[in-house]
């Protein structure tokens, strides 16, 4: 279980400062498929990258599976079981698609253990197996790479910052197998979805919708997913993005 | 003649675990230790004593040709020329490398000077990789210098490689290309501590539809020097491109001076240089993935490099 405690977080600019995550405390269950939906610039992202440690809270503590891990770098995280997927992914000159795969699952894997992941993301893996992880991708091809990496860890909860940025319409229908699969054979442990996509959040067991920094609803799909799409404001920004993520 | 530690050198630069396979004339300390010739390959002593003429008949096919190079003595300077003749349609890989052992307070240096001559439409893979080792004050210092000429049609691709060890290096590279030729340089270079390394290209496109790419891949660390100095000239109608991809890491420096000159109406010729450090995003997902910050550096650098 992930929990966050008054977790706050800021930036400061010369002599500004902005907060970004206000004093936001939230409990996520073991084995549940949680979507995190809200406006653009309302902290999503953030928060994210505080879980995965990639950004220190300014204030509020952070517990995973009853340890304090507030203190706690990205690596050692991964360790704990904590796995995060880029909502940009890095490309890398002279690593291959496999290498990759290799470093998440932590141990070397042969061709075919490597390719299950990549056709678990719908790549045809001998095409891609060998591939460098670089600019030659496309951006949905390094999208599902991602995701393949994510998989390959094989955590207790895997956190995904919109999968579907990037992803064009045909690649959009297998993601959504992808995490349908997921949430079916959950073997991934908890899942937590960064995404304005109704058919990922049609998926969610539970709903948390973030404005401004803060928690503005948290409950059961069918308690929140209603009141998205009837919420004039929020409807506006989720049918935006609707095909193309943020931007 | 061989001992242990020049055969570590050799496997550093040379990938011989025994004895190869095919024609190979072995030096270590500036000696002749060990040599083999085949019906097609032949290598004969220069008769001043300063290197090696090494003669490859028209037609051979799937050959090699090993030409390691070992010091391990401290204080010793060597220049060699090695001059390799290459009939006509050859095909041919020719593995050449430099290890230096220095554990003692005295330079060791080692300047090879490699020519060859290419005939038509052969096709060489040449191979060449730089070490160095022991921790005596005494630097290892390696100049190498190749000339190519590639006759019409002909094609060697060649590997440049120094990873580790090596003081100072000043390698000078130039290639002369007729017709339909093509010559494509793979360096990969990495310094550190107070090293520097210097790598000159001068590629000549002087026949119609030759063509050359060279790609430098390099990363300096700690206070290393680099610098590459590279140019492709465009006589007539031709291709040429070349990229140079550093990495710079602590206080090195990294100079690239790319230089094109077209003399022709079609000749088409690129460059790419590129220096910066390793992406921050990049050390963060590699240790998403359970790595520490010093693991993803190394796999990053290695991936570059690979």
């Amino acid at each position: 279980m992930l929990e966050l405690e008054n977790i706050s977080f800021e930036v400061s600019e010369e002599d500004d400062s902005k907060e970004i995550v206000k004093d936001m405390s939230l409990k996520l269950e073991d084995g549940k498929f949680i979507v995190i939906t809200g406006p653009n610039g309302g902290g999503k992202s953030t928060l994210a990258k505080v879980i995965a440690g990639i950004h220190k809270p300014t204030s509020g503590k952070i517990y995973f599976e009853g340890e304090d891990i507030t203190q706690k770098s990205v690596t050692e995280r991964a360790k704990l079981g904590i796995a995060y997927g880029f909502q940009q992914p890095v490309r890398f000159k002279g690593i291959t698609v496999r290498d990759l795969i290799c470093l998440a699952a932590g141990k070397k894997l042969s061709v075919a253990e490597s390719c299950e992941y990549l056709a678990e993301v719908g790549l045809c893996a001998k095409d891609y197996i060998d591939r460098e992880v670089n600019a030659s991708l496309s951006g949905g091809e390094l999208k599902r790479v991602e995701i393949a990496t994510v998989l390959a860890r094989g955590s207790k909860l895997s956190v995904f910052d919109e999968p579907e940025a990037g992803i064009d319409l045909w690649s959009f229908q297998n993601l959504i197998k992808v995490f349908e699969n997921m949430r079916k054979t959950n073997r991934q442990g908890s899942i937590l979805v960064i995404s304005h996509q109704e058919r990922i959040l049609n998926i969610a067991d539970e709903i948390v919708v973030i404005a401004d920094g803060k928690i503005v609803k948290q409950g059961g799909k069918e308690e929140v997913l209603p009141t998205l799409v009837s919420t004039e404001a929020m409807a506006s920004k989720c049918n935006k993005y609707n095909m193309g993520g943020e931007s | 003649m061989i001992d242990q530690i020049q055969q570590r050198l050799l496997e550093e630069v040379a990938g011989l675990h025994e004895v190869p396979e095919g024609a190979y004339n072995i030096r270590a300390n500036g000696q002749l230790a060990q040599r083999n010739t085949t019906a097609n390959i032949d290598i004969i002593s220069k008769e001043n004593g300063t290197g090696i003429d090494v003669r490859i008949k028209s037609g051979t096919k799937n050959e090699s040709v090993h030409i390691p190079v070992v010091l391990s003595a401290s204080g010793l300077k060597e220049v060699v020329y090695n001059d390799f003749y290459i009939g006509d349609d050859c095909d041919v890989t020719i593995v050449a490398g430099c290890g230096i052992d220095n554990c003692g307070v005295q330079d060791s240096e080692h300047d090879g000077i490699h020519r060859f001559f290419v005939g038509k439409n052969s096709k060489i893979k040449y191979v060449e990789k730089h070490y160095g080792s022991g921790d005596g004050q005494g630097k290892r210092i390696l100049n190498p210098g190749t000339e190519v000429t590639l006759d019409e049609g002909s094609l060697m691709e060649m590997e440049m490689v120094q990873i580790k060890g090596v003081d100072s290096t000043e390698r000078k590279t130039t290639a002369d290309l007729a017709a339909g030729a093509k010559l494509l340089v793979r360096e990969r270079l990495m310094t550190h501590g107070n090293q520097s390394a210097v790598s000159i290209y001068e590629v000549n496109l002087n026949g119609e539809k030759a063509n050359t790419d060279v790609i430098s891949r390099s990363v300096a660390k700690d206070n290393s020097f680099q610098k590459f100095d590279a140019k492709i000239t465009g006589n007539t109608m031709c291709s040429g491109h070349m990229e140079c991809d550093a990495i710079i890491m602590g206080d090195a420096k990294i100079l690239a001076v790319p230089q094109l000159e077209a003399n022709h109406i079609d000749a088409a010729l690129i460059h790419e240089a590129a220096i910066g450090k390793i992406a921050g995003d990049q050390i963060v997902k590699l240790m998403t993935l359970g790595l520490t910050e010093a693991e993803a550096e190394e796999q990053i650098i290695n991936g570059f490099l690979k």
